[in-house]
């Protein structure tokens, strides 16, 4: 129960002022640029677009500087904004396997054509901490590439190839129309679209957690990572005025497509599954966690025995995978529930006086 | 890509894409002066869902969305021309319509001055992009082997 | 594509919205009573009223049917330009827009379902003669009675009649505008 109090407003006033000098830091610091958040922490905003599930990196990064650095809180900000905007509309399903690539790479074959591209990755690094940059924040600049003219060879999907043999299940296309969480309340069991878009803006360190319980044996599906490609594509959309479709803008997406060991079941041929991780920006880590959690969420059309296993609940993970819907309730117990707590008083109360009667009578 | 039937104009649907890609900074340089315009639409800013397919190629679903920014003009000649442009800005989405409108009365003009360029300066920047990617690509090559010997 | 297919939309979108959904809520809220409405003018023969209702109450999510003349080129282009309604058939429909007449026969449209009764269609009804013979109306938002010309007054009452089920009415002329939901009574 919540009872309206008053009287905090000055304090909240006073809270909101500290808020604001505690942002800025001390004065005599020149004051943090969006423009430099956006291109220089440039993955906390991929961070903050996936999970606020709006791809625009000025706001992502002004949520970051007004959320004082706190992802979730950023993430917050952009999920309350998005709420703001009219929806024009939906665009043509994004075509990853024509993306512009800056990153490629496959763990289950070495030779493929468009070959093995690393990009920017922090995967060869030492992880030792580089004290050039705490000295004076700059690095002797290093060249880019030498521009070449020939364009990049294509990097077809390399699960095409297990396609091709017959030896991955097929993934079709079809005309339905999928169904979108931010407009109708979620039903389960909710069907593949839907569980990929919740995951698509579920929280990455959930996911992470999930998809490595999934490793250790709760719902061993043993994933490969069958292609990883990160890159720019078009975002082509209908428009009515017009009568056909623009592209609109160009956005950079991170994709993983996993391959996982399948014996086969009671409905389903000896073959390998697929799954699939999409998301906004270089989020590499998120990627392969949805593409691990929607693995294991298939088991039922597989045809596979649930296990009981934490990332095979539907429930269970599509219920607790927003970070907003998590905190939101998380957090408001920090909210006064002073009524409610006085009858939780009363009554421990109670049972004391009943219990120390109950012990004078034995 | 599209089949002819859903491509009525690859000139008006490509220009749109330039202009919607471009800076909007470069734009403002390239087409400084709006023309004298009616507005029939004032620049709007609202999201578009973004939607991807399961595997890559299977079924549609829901990814997230983007900002996207919308206007619509009409030039004294009559040519009404529509701008959408990624993200919030209104300048931006009012020039590309206005250049629309313009493309279509004038369409050697725009594409010498304004698409042009744009079109270059796209290709240069990608080039850059799929440079510093090549660089990064792996040329493997196989060690001398133990049991050969 | 010409003039009058893209101009008379709303000048500021979110003031014009604001106050045209107040309106319309106010006319819902209190069955009878008549509100002015001017904020966007569609082409032939929509009504400035029920041009300003579309591009409140529709979008992309909301399938519209249009009937009779309100069914021509012109007007499909300006709502596929302002709220971008999609046309459908009547069976389909959340909202219809027609006179009277071309909306007959009224069983066409959705009446909502016992869990559902919120999945049911509004009806504009346009160029609608407010001069008429009044009906008399009580019920929810009304205090004792309330009186309004209606099309014909059976109709209503027999959408009434199978309340909670039912589809709601929207009655526009000019810049006039007036509510009949199914809660409402025609004695």
């Amino acid at each position: 129960m919540y009872v309206a109090v008053k009287g905090g407003e000055r304090a909240i006033d006073a809270a909101h002022s500290w808020l604001d000098r505690a942002r800025r830091g001390p004065a005599e610091q020149p004051v943090l640029d969006t423009a430099q958040i956006r291109d220089q922490m440039s993955l906390a905003v991929a961070r903050v677009m996936a999970e606020g599930s709006l791809y625009d990196p000025d706001l992502a990064a002004l949520a970051i500087k007004q959320a004082r650095g706190d992802l979730i809180e950023a993430i917050f900000l952009i999920r309350a904004y998005r709420t703001t905007l009219p929806r024009f509309g939906a665009s043509r399903p994004v075509k990853t396997g024509a993306m512009r690539i800056a990153r490629r790479i496959s763990a289950t074959f070495k030779d493929v054509p468009g070959g093995q591209i690393l990009g920017p990755t922090f995967d060869y690094t030492h992880r030792l901490l580089d004290f050039r940059l705490l000295a004076d924040g700059a690095l002797p600049a290093t060249d880019p590439a030498e521009a070449c003219e020939t364009l990049p060879e294509p990097a077809p999907r390399i699960l095409s190839f297990l396609d091709r043999d017959g030896m991955i299940e097929t993934a079709e296309p079809d005309q339905a129309e999928p169904a979108d969480l931010t407009r109708e309340p979620m039903e389960l069991p909710a069907e593949r679209a839907l569980r990929l878009q919740a995951l698509a803006r579920g929280d990455e360190g959930f996911l992470l957690g999930l998809a490595y319980s999934t490793q250790r044996g709760y719902a061993r599906n043993h994933a490969f990572v069958g292609e990883l490609r990160i890159g720019t594509v078009p975002v082509e959309m209908e428009i009515p005025e017009l009568g056909f479709s623009i592209e609109i803008g160009e956005i950079e997406l991170t994709e993983c497509e996993t391959v996982n060991q399948f014996k086969g079941s009671r409905t389903e041929p000896a073959q390998f599954t697929r799954g699939y991780g999409l998301t906004f920006g270089q989020t590499e880590r998120k990627a392969l966690s949805m593409a691990l959690v929607d693995r294991a969420l298939r088991w039922e059309e597989l045809g596979e025995d649930g296990q009981g296993a934490p990332a095979q609940d539907q429930e269970f993970v599509l219920s607790h995978c927003d970070n907003i819907q998590a905190t939101g309730f998380l957090e408001h117990i920090k909210l006064p529930h002073y009524v409610d707590f006085q009858a939780e008083l009363e009554l421990v109360r109670r049972l004391r006086d009943g219990s120390a009667g109950q012990e004078d009578a034995a | 890509m599209s089949s002819p039937e859903d491509d009525p104009d690859p000139f008006r649907r490509e220009a749109l894409g330039l202009l919607a890609r471009a800076p909007s900074a470069r734009l403002g340089e390239l087409f400084p002066d709006l023309p004298e315009q009616e507005i029939l639409r004032r620049p709007e800013t609202g999201s578009v869902m973004v939607r991807g397919r399961a595997g890559g190629t299977g079924s549609s679903f829901n990814l997230g969305e983007i900002t996207v920014t919308r206007a619509s003009v009409r030039l004294p000649s009559g040519h009404v021309g529509h701008g959408y442009v990624q993200g919030r800005d209104k300048a931006h989405a009012l020039r590309a319509a206005a250049i629309d409108a313009l493309a279509q009365h004038d369409p050697k003009r725009i594409e010498v001055e304004i698409l042009a360029p744009l079109r270059r300066e796209e290709h240069l920047r990608r080039a850059a992009r799929a440079a510093e990617a090549a660089a990064t690509k792996v040329e493997f090559f196989t060690l001398a082997r133990g049991e050969d010997e | 594509m010409t003039a009058s297919e893209l101009s008379g939309g709303f000048a500021v979108a979110a003031w014009d919205g604001a106050h045209a959904f107040r309106a319309v809520l106010n006319a819902m809220a209190r069955p009878g009573t008549i509100v002015a409405l001017s904020a966007a003018t569609g082409p032939e023969p929509i009504s400035v009223a029920a041009a300003t209702v579309l591009l409140t109450l529709c979008d992309r999510t909301t399938p519209l049917h249009l009937a009779g003349d309100h069914d021509n080129a012109a007007l499909r282009t300006w709502i596929a330009f302002h709220c971008a309604a999609p046309i459908v058939a009547a069976q389909d429909a959340a909202f219809a827009l027609g006179r009277w007449d071309a909306l007959q026969p009224l069983d066409r449209f959705a009446i909502g379902t016992p869990e559902y009764p919120d999945r049911a269609a509004t009806l504009i009804i346009d160029n609608h003669d407010f001069e008429g013979m009044p009906a008399r109306l009580t019920g929810p938002g009304i205090r004792g009675t309330a009186a309004l010309a209606l099309p014909d007054a059976r109709a209503f009452v027999a959408n009434h009649a199978r309340f909670p089920l039912g589809w709601d009415a929207i009655l526009t002329s000019g810049r006039h505008l007036a509510a009949l939901p199914r809660s409402t009574e025609i004695r």
